[in-house]
């Protein structure tokens, strides 16, 4: 990512945060975003048509987050993500058609269709695998940012997780971990306001999940998850301070997922008033109303890259159909390394 | 006597869903018992994660059932806690596979307080465990772990088939002063039987035939021994005649009604879904090859658990991986003929 200080003096009305992300850059941000939405709204609807067994969980509304954190990553970063992990999957650079391959248990998906959904990962492309069990991914990262410290790397590690991680033991002795051995890593909490059905108010003694950062002393930052320059701010602070040896940094990401938990989700918790005034928040939407108001893009040339999105995820989408299943004299390779 | 009143065929032929009936136990016990409570994540107005607890919240407010954080470790212990200060806690760990968080509290708290004071304490303590494969829910959703706690003195592990012994057991659980865990198969949720009104009990620790015959023995419990008997059933029409035992209870484990039927078959088949290897299938067999009815056996006793993989996602792969009723008929069939 470009962040020079030419650039952002050539756009002195933009609020910093905007203007730090030049025009090529934004390209491919709008580019990802749109997969991202349009790969789970394929994914969704092959769902409904019953062309996949299984579940999914979908990030639809989310992302800013997804997209804002990885923003200063190199491809040799790392990102270790969750069970709503389709979004940081994309973020990180991954094919959506491999991606879909492995959401239909296809043999050339990214886990040739052993993983599905919930656990696809990329491991070539840093993506260190979405994970089922909530919490999951926060203690694997202590361990990456030990062996990024180890081996003396330029790197860092993404984890993402939940508001509803953030209560298991595993959250807390992660912090603790990697702010005792100053690792860096980025904590980034997608709090979108529920846990399955559970109200954060309800799950947690403290308003914000950034506020556990002082127990593990480092710096817990909330930031408007909807809001794709903002967090992408806050993500390269913490990444810049991260590869300098500063330690590891809680992003607290306020958002909100538009879809049901997974599919059996009949919202039964939430009002359909707070479903539609988030939706009005829509991260994709507001940024290109931004960036045209500002005379950056015209809504042609979003138009241009919101159907080149679409076309790549028709293309993945067919390719994943047409692609072979597993077979089953295969089933238990893979188990051991030889 | 005088005929059946409406009501009374009515009851008779009552069905229920295996998930209805545990509601129904659940509501039973809450209504009988103020220290009965139900917590665990989303058990309140989302209803459980498989629509288990549905509208208990609504009938019996958020204080008896209680949506907690995702915190597996902390609500196990929690558990613990109320149990041996009076309460008679049940938790539903929202998929089996999760309680991997929570074995701290089961395993070396709940298990063995009991013994470690001396047995100046009582854990009655029931946690419930949505597991098993078949809902493409991939490695980390679908596993199926009762052996591991049926190697744990202190607990007991039981596992019904039917919407009848789901609830039975269930309030037998409820009302045991030790810690129980119930495996549930998602898979058997919405199956159907006749579940009787009012509060009765199985008892726990005992096996039930689900057929008679005279060929071969064919023994599992929860989606197995449903399997096995439709398999049963076909084997008949083959001309072979195989008994099924529903086994339903892990820990403690009824081999009595294995050993007589054994004893009348002389031919074993273990069906489990769980890995095969270091499973239920090789207790079972160990039992018999250490008592006298291994001088019954005709055939080498046939194991047929899950395969040595953790759970794929592809449909295909995943029923490869664990036993089917084609699995059952091909196994029995060879016992019956004596290859091994
Ligand atoms: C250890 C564990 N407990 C419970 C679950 C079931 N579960 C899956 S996602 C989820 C909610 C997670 O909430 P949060 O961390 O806020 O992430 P979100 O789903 O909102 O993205 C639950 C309860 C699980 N997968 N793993």
């Amino acid at each position: 990512m470009k962040a020079d200080t030419d650039t952002t003096a050539q756009r002195p009305n933009q609020r910093p945060e905007l203007a730090a992300i030049d025009d090529e850059t934004m390209r491919g941000v709008l580019r990802k975003m749109h997969l991202i939405r349009k790969f789970e709204e394929a994914a969704e609807a092959s769902y409904m048509r019953g062309l996949i067994h299984g579940t999914m969980h979908l990030s639809i509304g989310q992302e800013a987050s997804a997209v804002g954190s990885t923003l200063p990553l190199k491809a040799e970063d790392y990102i270790l993500s969750t069970h709503r992990g389709h979004g940081h999957c994309i973020a990180k650079g991954a094919d959506p058609a491999r991606m879909f391959a492995e959401f239909f248990g296809k043999e050339n998906g990214y886990c040739k269709g052993r993983g599905g959904s919930m656990h696809i990962a990329d491991v070539e492309g840093g993506n260190l695998g979405a994970n089922g069990i909530v919490g999951g991914g926060l203690p694997i990262a202590v361990g990456v940012g030990m062996s990024i410290k180890a081996q003396k790397l330029d790197r860092v590690a993404v984890v993402f997780f939940g508001d509803g991680a953030s209560n298991e033991g595993a959250f807390h002795e992660a912090l603790n971990m990697a702010s005792i051995w100053k690792l860096p890593i980025l904590f980034v909490c997608e709090n979108n306001k529920y846990g399955m059905s559970m109200d954060v108010s309800r799950a947690m003694a403290v308003p914000n999940v950034a506020d556990r950062a002082v127990a593990y002393a480092m710096p817990g930052i909330i930031v408007d998850g909807n809001d794709l320059p903002a967090v992408a701010a806050v993500a390269r602070e913490a990444a810049e301070r991260a590869r300098s040896g500063g330690g590891p940094t809680l992003i607290e990401c306020k958002t909100y997922r538009l879809r049901g938990h997974s599919k059996s989700d009949r919202n039964l918790y939430r009002t359909k008033e707070e479903i539609e005034e988030w939706r009005n928040r829509c991260p994709i939407r507001r940024l290109e109303a931004e960036l045209v108001a500002h005379g950056r893009f015209t809504p042609e040339e979003l138009m241009t890259i919101e159907e080149a999105a679409q076309a790549e995820i028709d293309a993945a989408l067919e390719f994943a159909k047409a692609s072979p299943d597993p077979d089953p004299k295969d089933l238990t390779r893979d188990v051991y390394a030889d | 006597m005088s005929t059946l009143t409406e009501a009374a065929v009515e009851s008779a032929v009552r069905e229920l869903t295996y998930a209805e009936a545990i509601r129904e136990a659940l509501a039973i016990a809450m209504e009988a018992d103020e220290r009965v409570f139900l917590f665990g994540e989303d058990v309140g107005v989302y209803g459980g994660a498989f629509g288990v607890s549905g509208d208990l919240v609504h009938r019996f407010g958020p204080d008896r059932v209680i949506d907690t954080p995702i915190s597996e470790l902390g609500i196990a212990g929690a558990a613990v806690g109320a149990a041996i200060t009076g309460m008679r806690p049940v938790l539903e760990i929202q998929f089996s596979d999760f309680v991997t968080l929570a074995m701290e509290q089961i395993v070396n708290q709940a298990a063995k307080i009991r013994f470690m004071f001396g047995g100046k304490a009582k854990v009655p303590m029931v946690v419930r465990l949505p597991g098993g494969s078949g809902t493409g829910a991939a490695a980390q959703h679908s596993q199926s772990l009762e052996a591991w706690f049926a190697h744990v003195p202190g607990l007991k592990v039981i596992q019904p088939s039917t919407p009848h012994d789901a609830k039975g057991m269930l309030l037998a659980a409820i009302d045991d002063p030790n810690p129980v865990l119930i495996f549930e198969h998602k898979l058997l949720y919405k199956t159907k039987g006749h579940v009787p009104e009012g509060d009765y009990r199985v008892p726990i620790g005992k096996a039930a035939v689900r057929r008679e015959g005279r060929d071969l023995t064919i023994v599992g419990s929860s989606i197995m021994a449903v399997r096995a008997v439709a398999a049963a059933e076909k084997l008949a029409q083959e001309g072979i005649d195989a008994e099924v035992i529903d086994l339903r209870s892990l820990r403690p484990i009824d081999f009595d009604t294995i050993a007589a039927s054994v004893r009348k078959t002389h031919r074993l088949l273990v069906v489990y879904e769980g890995v095969k290897t270091m499973g239920i299938g090789a207790e079972i067999s160990a039992m018999i090859a250490e008592s006298d009815v291994f001088d019954f056996l005709d055939a080498p006793i046939i194991r047929l658990g899950g395969a040595e993989v953790p759970l794929p996602y592809n449909p295909v792969l995943e029923k490869a991986a664990v036993p089917q009723e084609e699995n059952i008929l091909e196994a029995a069939r060879r016992l019956a003929r004596g290859e091994a």
